[in-house]
């Protein structure tokens, strides 16, 4: 009889305290993707020749823990087979995190784009308990002030 | 030192390629933070202290790659590549490699020598 309790109680407690912290997550990384649409960050492994611009790595990375809630969710689904939604917005929410925090750090070297974007995920939670860490990294290009003749090759 | 995960410098002529250099670190959380993260486990939300371990992780990877370009003779890594593999259900692994290479003096670079060299 407890047992049920407690479960039906983690549920609970899991869901509130788990669609709050997602909402307010989801805020945040809405108003920090405008603030930081100045950068555009491509996947492209080719830098710009238009100007020379220096190079340097930069990354971020978070750690996001599923909720009760979601982990029983996914466990049911798992059990019949079919797309896990729950967890689509988990990941979601941890790979647009991790390319601000890249963001973040290309704009305190005063970057102008971040080229070469790699992603990585890995689960670092132990057993059932799922916590994702995904990292984003890429090469900041920061104008270093020297301008190019616009046809070099001629 | 230059670390960049792009294959080409523009404007930058590599004078020698040194060969792959790599770092790795392996680093377990301790048993206070595992607790915390257990609690997490139910509400939702960042693991702050996962966040840090890791980024210190990495960064000791990346130290430890330098180290080895510097002993090379290498002023530049490029083409940086990371990889993550959880090992144990409390320790995750950080790899970290590149290509140590050596450029030409910045100063050509600033005299505005438009050289493309490509990286292979």
């Amino acid at each position: 009889m407890f047992e049920i309790v407690s479960f039906l109680v983690l549920l609970v407690v899991g869901y509130a305290f788990g669609s709050l912290a997602e909402r307010r997550h989801y805020r945040s990384i809405q108003k920090l993707e405008i603030e930081f649409n100045s950068i555009p960050a491509i996947a492209s492994r080719y830098p710009p020749v238009d100007k020379a611009y220096q190079q340097q790595l930069v990354v971020g990375n978070v750690v996001i823990a599923s909720d009760y809630f979601k982990s029983f969710l996914a466990g049911l689904v798992n059990f019949f087979g079919g797309a896990v939604v729950s967890y689509e917005s988990l990941l979601d929410r941890a790979r647009r995190e991790a390319l601000l925090r890249m963001k973040k750090q290309a704009r305190a070297v005063g970057a102008d784009y971040v080229f070469n974007i790699k992603y990585e995920t890995t689960s670092v939670g132990s057993g059932r308990l799922a916590s994702i860490e995904v990292l984003a990294y890429g090469t900041a290009l920061t104008p270093s002030g020297i301008s190019i003749p616009a046809n070099p090759g001629s | 030192m230059l670390v960049s995960n792009l294959e080409i410098l523009p404007n930058r002529k590599i004078e020698a390629h040194l060969g792959l250099v790599q770092g790795s670190s392996v680093r377990s959380k301790h048993v206070g933070r595992d607790i915390m993260a257990g609690m997490k486990n139910i509400f939702g939300g960042e693991l702050k202290g996962y966040t840090e371990l890791l980024q210190d992780s990495r960064q000791e990877a990346m130290q430890r790659m330098l180290k080895q370009a510097e002993s090379m003779g290498a002023n530049a890594v490029l083409n940086v590549r990371f990889s993550t593999s959880s090992i144990t259900s409390g320790a995750a692994e950080i790899y970290v490699y590149g290509t140590a290479v050596k450029l030409d003096d910045a100063q050509n670079h600033a005299a505005g020598t438009n050289q493309v060299t490509t990286h292979v």
